[in-house]
C-alpha cells in the first residue's frame, strides 16, 4: 500500500492504531464465517473525528473501509473482501452514561453487550436483546446486524431498543438520528435505517438505548414431547392463550440425539422434541402462570416435565441448549449453519419441509433455536472432503430458503445477508425493491467505499472509477 | 526427539477452530488491549499461517505471541477445546529454538539450572534488591516474574531469611498406617512464603499423615515454559520426576495453582511416561476434602472475632474444575466469614513471565478484580497460589485498598491453632 495513505491514517489516528504488518492483516482478515480475506491495512479509532478523517481518507483514495467490532458475526459483514481498511471500533468501549430517571443507556460501539447488561442490571434495569455471542459481541455490531435472541418472543430484538445514534456517513459527515426521548417523528426515521444496515450506509459511532425495569424474577422449564408435532401445537397454544413466554426455545429430534448422554438433564429414550419455557416477572404470578402453561399444554404428548425451584437448577436447563453447538459436529465435521425464520404458526410445517430436504438430499440437517418467535437454526452438517458435497449443500440451502420464503418467511432472522446470503437475496426481495434498496446505498455512498459487496451481489464490484490506490 | 510438543503436533487442533470468537470474553489479554492479535482466536489465525509458511517468526507475531498468560480461560470454554496455551507454548519454543531466549529467559534459565545460585541469592536476602542486578544483570529465578528495576512502582514482598528446605525436615513419619504425602512446595512457596509450606506440612502431620519434601525438588517449570525454554522445562520435569521416585508417596500435594498446572497438567501433555507422577499429582484442597478434613472443621465453634474474607480463583486450578473445594474449605473455618466477591475468576495478571513483558497490561488485568473486591467489604483476600498472591497484593497496593492477599493455609493454619 502506498506509504502516503499510511502517512496520512498515522497522522489521523497515530502510528500505535495503523498498521500493514502481516500479523496484524492475518489477524484481521476473518469472522465467524471462517472465510478470509486479507486487508491492506488495519486501523483502531478511538473518536467518532477519527473515523470522520479516516472516510474522508479513503474517499479520496477510493478504498474500502470495513468498521469491525468483535468480528463474531455468520455472514461476513466484517471481511475485507476487496481489501482497503479495516476499521477497528473495540477501544470506542465507553459507557457514556446509564440513565435511570428516563431508562436510557448511552454507550460506544465497542461496548460488548453483556457488559452493558450487567452494568444495567446493577442498577435494577434491563437490555433484553440477547445473541448467543452477547459475552463478546459488541453494541455497535448488533446494531449494525440487527441482532436478536431467545428472549425477543416477548422483548423484541436490537430494532426495538435503539433509540438514537451517531453516525459517521460514507462521505465523512457525523451526523445524529433519533434522540433520548421515546417518541420523535421529526424528518424521517433515519435509526431504523442504520439498524440492520451492515456497515454498508454508515459507521455508527455513538448507541443511545432504550432500557426495561429489570423483572423480579423468572422461571424455567423444559418440557420433553414424543414428536414435534406436539412441541409445535404446544407453542401455538401457549401463544393462542395469549401467554408470551420470555423465552420458548425448541429442539428437534437430530438435535436431542446429539446431546444425549451429554447433558446433565436425563432424556427420555422416546423423546423426539424439547422445550425450554421460561416466564419472567412478579415471583407471585410466576407459579401460576407456569401452572397454567403446564395445562395447557397438557394434551400434546408430553414425555416428562422439569420445572426449575432454584437458579442452579434453571442454570442446569440451560446447559441442555447451551451443549447443543459443541455437540453438532459429533454428526459430520462441517457445519453450515442458517437462521431462517417463518411465522410462528409454519414452524411445524417448516420442520416437515427440512426433513424432506435432508431425505432428499442425505444430508443431516439439525433443528433448534427460537420457536416462539418461528427463528429456526437450521444446520446441514456434513463432510466437506467429500466428493460433490459443496454442490449438494449449495442445493439444499437454496432449498431451504425457498421453503422459508414460501411459508412466508426470511432467509435471515438474525444474522443479516453480508456475503454469505447475498445471492440469495432475489429469493426473498422482488426486483423493485432491491433496487430501492440500491438506490439508497448508491446516493450515500456514490464512491461505495462502505463495505462493499455485502448485501447486494450486483454490488461486488468496486466504483466504476479504478481506485486511486492500488490494494495490496 | 523432544519430550515437548512442537507446533505440528498441535496441526489438527489448530483447523478445529471455528472462529466464533467466544474466547474473547474469557482472555484476560483481549479484555485489557481489546485487540484480535491478543486473544487466543487471533493467535491461533496466526499458528494456522505459521504452519501454512504464510508468515515467519517476524516481530509483529513475536509480539502477538508474547500477549497470552497460558491461563487456559480459553480453552475451557471453546466450544471446541483449542489449547492455545500450549500451542502458545509450542510457538514461543520455536521462537527461542530460532533466536535464542530473550534476555529475561536467559536469567530465568540461569538461575532454575542452579538450585544453589537460588538458595544463595535467597540466603543473601538480596532477591529482589538492585544489587543482585549488577552482579545478574539478566534477572534471575523468581525474581525472573519481579525483577524490581524493570518494573518500577511494582510493590513485592519481603523475603524470609530461613527457606522452607531449612525449615523442614525432608522426611517426616506418620502416623503407622497413614500414607506418605509428597509435598511439592514450589519455588515461591519454599523460598518466598515458607510459612504456607510450614503450614501445610503441619497439617499433614495433624492428619497422621507421612510428609515427604524431597530436597531434590526444583521448580515445576511453569516459568521456563512461558520463557519458550523447552529444554529446561525437560530437565525441571525429568528432575521433579526422579526426585519423588525416592518414597512411596501415595499423593504428591501442591499448595500453589501453578505448580499444580505445570507438574500435573503440563506434564500430562509431554511426550514422556510420567503417568504414574502425574497421576498422584493433587491441589490440597480437593486432597483435603478428599480426607474429610472439611467435615471436621466445619464442626468446629464459629470463633467470636472472625475476618471477612473473599476468595481468588488462580487461572491453572479454575481450568481444571477446582472452584468448589477451595471455597468450601474457607467456609467450613472457624475463624472466616465468606463473601463471594464479582469477578472471582477473572485472572490476576501475573501469568508466568507475562507481567515482566508487559507490567501495563499486568496491571490492567489485575485492577478488572477491583471493584468486586471493594464491594465485597472482605478484609482478606484468599487464594491458593503464592504467584497470584504477590500479583494481587500489588494490585490492592496500587488501588489503595485495605486488604490483605493471603493463602487458604494461612488461615486454615490460624483456625487450627
Amino acid at each position: 500500500m502506498d506509504t502516503i495513505v499510511i502517512e496520512d491514517l498515522v497522522a489521523i489516528v497515530g502510528a500505535d492504531n495503523v498498521s500493514t504488518a502481516k500479523n496484524d492483516r492475518i489477524t484481521h482478515s476473518y469472522d465467524a464465517t471462517q472465510e478470509r480475506h486479507l486487508p491492506a491495512v488495519v486501523v483502531y479509532a478511538e473518536t467518532a473525528a477519527q473515523v470522520s478523517a479516516v472516510v474522508r481518507l479513503a474517499n479520496r483514495y477510493r478504498l474500502p473501509v470495513l468498521p469491525r467490532g468483535a468480528g463474531s458475526g455468520f455472514t461476513g459483514g466484517t471481511l475485507p473482501i476487496h481489501g482497503g481498511i479495516v476499521l477497528v471500533l473495540t477501544r470506542m468501549d465507553r459507557i457514556i452514561d446509564i440513565d435511570s430517571d428516563n431508562l436510557v443507556a448511552e454507550v460506544e460501539p465497542g461496548v460488548v453487550t453483556a457488559t452493558l447488561q450487567r452494568e444495567v442490571e446493577r442498577l435494577g434495569l434491563f437490555y433484553p436483546p440477547d445473541p448467543a455471542s452477547k459475552e463478546f459481541s459488541t453494541l455497535g455490531g448488533n446494531v449494525a446486524e440487527c441482532a436478536g435472541g431467545p428472549r425477543c418472543v416477548k422483548y423484541g430484538v436490537t430494532k426495538d431498543y435503539v433509540l438514537g445514534l451517531e453516525v459517521v456517513t460514507p462521505t465523512g459527515d457525523i451526523i445524529r438520528t433519533g434522540g433520548r426521548t421515546l417518541k420523535n417523528v421529526v424528518g424521517y426515521d433515519l435509526t431504523r435505517l442504520f439498524v440492520g444496515s451492515e456497515g454498508t450506509l454508515g459507521i455508527i459511532t455513538r448507541i443511545i438505548l432504550k432500557l426495561l425495569p429489570k423483572p423480579a424474577a423468572k422461571k424455567t422449564m423444559l418440557v420433553q414431547f414424543s414428536t414435534i408435532d406436539g412441541a409445535a401445537e404446544a407453542v401455538s397454544a401457549i401463544i393462542g392463550a395469549k401467554i408470551i413466554p420470555t423465552t420458548l426455545e425448541f429442539m428437534d429430534a437430530a438435535t436431542i440425539d446429539c446431546i444425549r448422554g451429554v447433558s446433565r438433564v436425563a432424556i427420555a429414550a422416546d423423546c423426539r422434541a424439547i422445550l425450554i419455557i421460561e416466564v419472567d416477572g412478579d415471583a407471585e404470578v410466576l407459579d401460576r402462570q407456569a401452572e397454567k402453561i403446564l395445562s395447557i399444554i397438557g394434551s400434546f404428548g408430553i414425555l416428562e416435565t422439569r420445572i426449575a425451584a432454584t437458579d442452579a437448577e434453571s442454570e442446569e436447563i440451560w446447559q441442555v441448549r447451551r451443549i447443543v453447538s459443541p455437540s453438532l459436529r459429533k454428526v459430520n465435521p462441517d457445519k453450515f449453519n442458517e437462521d431462517i425464520v417463518v411465522p410462528r404458526s409454519k414452524v411445524p410445517e417448516m420442520i416437515r419441509a427440512l426433513e424432506k430436504i435432508a431425505a432428499d438430499y442425505r444430508v443431516p440437517i439439525v433443528n433448534f433455536g427460537h420457536a416462539g418467535d418461528g427463528n429456526i437454526h437450521v444446520n446441514v452438517m456434513v463432510d466437506l472432503r467429500q466428493a460433490g458435497m459443496s454442490g449438494t449443500v449449495e442445493k439444499v440451502m437454496d432449498e431451504i430458503f425457498r421453503a422459508a420464503v414460501g411459508l412466508r418467511g426470511s432467509i435471515s432472522g438474525e444474522h443479516g445477508i453480508g456475503t454469505a446470503k447475498a445471492r440469495y437475496l432475489s429469493l426473498e426481495l422482488d426486483p423493485a425493491t432491491i433496487a430501492y434498496m440500491r438506490t439508497i446505498k448508491t446516493a450515500l455512498d456514490p464512491n461505495n467505499i462502505l463495505n462493499p459487496g455485502k448485501i447486494f451481489i450486483e454490488g461486488r464490484q468496486l466504483t466504476a472509477a479504478e481506485p486511486v490506490v492500488a490494494v495490496s | 526427539m523432544s519430550r515437548n510438543k512442537t507446533l505440528e503436533d498441535f496441526a489438527e487442533v489448530i483447523r478445529a477452530c471455528v472462529k466464533c470468537g467466544v474466547c474473547q470474553a474469557h482472555c484476560p489479554t483481549y479484555q485489557v488491549e481489546r485487540r484480535e492479535g491478543a486473544a487466543a482466536r487471533g493467535k491461533i489465525a496466526l499458528a494456522a499461517a505459521l504452519l501454512d509458511g504464510e508468515i515467519g517468526l517476524d516481530r509483529g507475531l513475536r509480539n502477538d505471541i508474547t500477549m497470552c498468560l497460558m491461563c487456559g480461560s480459553c480453552v475451557d470454554k471453546c466450544p471446541n477445546k483449542v489449547p492455545t496455551n500450549e500451542i502458545v507454548g509450542a510457538i514461543r519454543r520455536e521462537v527461542t529454538d530460532q533466536q535464542g531466549l530473550s534476555l529475561l529467559g536467559k536469567g530465568v534459565a540461569t538461575v532454575l539450572h542452579s538450585p544453589n545460585l537460588l538458595q544463595t541469592l535467597v540466603k543473601g536476602g538480596a532477591l529482589l534488591s538492585p544489587l543482585v542486578f549488577k552482579k545478574i544483570p539478566e534477572s534471575s529465578g523468581l525474581r525472573l516474574r519481579f525483577p524490581t528495576p524493570v518494573m518500577p512502582g511494582r510493590t513485592v514482598p519481603e523475603l524470609p531469611r530461613h527457606n522452607l528446605f531449612d525449615r523442614v525436615p525432608e522426611l517426616c513419619q506418620g502416623r503407622p498406617g497413614k500414607s506418605m504425602v509428597g509435598f511439592f512446595a514450589g519455588c515461591a512457596i519454599s523460598y518466598i512464603s515458607p510459612q504456607i509450606g510450614e503450614a501445610m506440612v503441619a497439617i499433614l502431620q495433624r492428619m497422621g499423615f507421612g510428609v515427604y519434601l524431597p530436597r531434590g525438588q526444583r521448580c515445576c517449570g511453569m516459568p521456563a515454559l512461558s520463557s519458550g525454554a523447552g529444554k529446561l522445562v525437560e530437565e525441571l520435569s525429568a528432575a521433579n520426576v526422579a526426585a519423588f521416585a525416592d518414597q512411596p508417596v501415595e499423593y504428591i500435594v501442591t499448595a500453589c495453582g501453578s505448580c499444580n498446572g505445570g507438574i500435573g497438567e503440563y506434564y500430562r501433555t509431554m511426550r514422556a511416561d510420567y503417568g504414574d507422577f502425574t497421576a498422584k499429582v493433587i491441589d490440597f484442597s480437593v486432597f483435603l476434602q478428599e480426607q474429610g478434613l472439611f467435615a471436621e472443621l466445619a464442626g468446629m465453634a464459629k470463633k467470636p472475632v472472625r475476618h471477612r474474607v473473599s476468595y481468588h480463583d488462580p487461572c491453572h486450578l479454575k481450568t481444571q474444575g477446582i472452584t468448589r473445594q477451595p471455597r468450601e474449605l474457607l467456609k467450613s473455618l472457624a475463624n472466616v466469614d465468606y463473601i463471594e466477591m464479582e469477578d472471582a475468576a477473572s485472572c490476576c495478571g501475573l501469568g508466568g513471565t507475562f507481567s515482566v513483558h508487559h507490567y501495563r497490561e499486568s496491571q490492567a488485568i489485575g485492577a478488572r478484580k477491583v471493584r468486586g473486591l471493594r464491594e465485597s467489604g472482605a478484609e482478606l483476600l484468599a487464594t491458593t497460589c503464592p504467584g497470584c498472591i504477590i500479583q494481587l497484593q500489588d494490585t490492592i497496593n496500587h488501588a489503595g485498598l485495605k486488604v490483605r492477599a493471603v493463602h487458604i493455609l494461612e488461615l486454615l493454619a490460624e483456625a487450627m491453632a
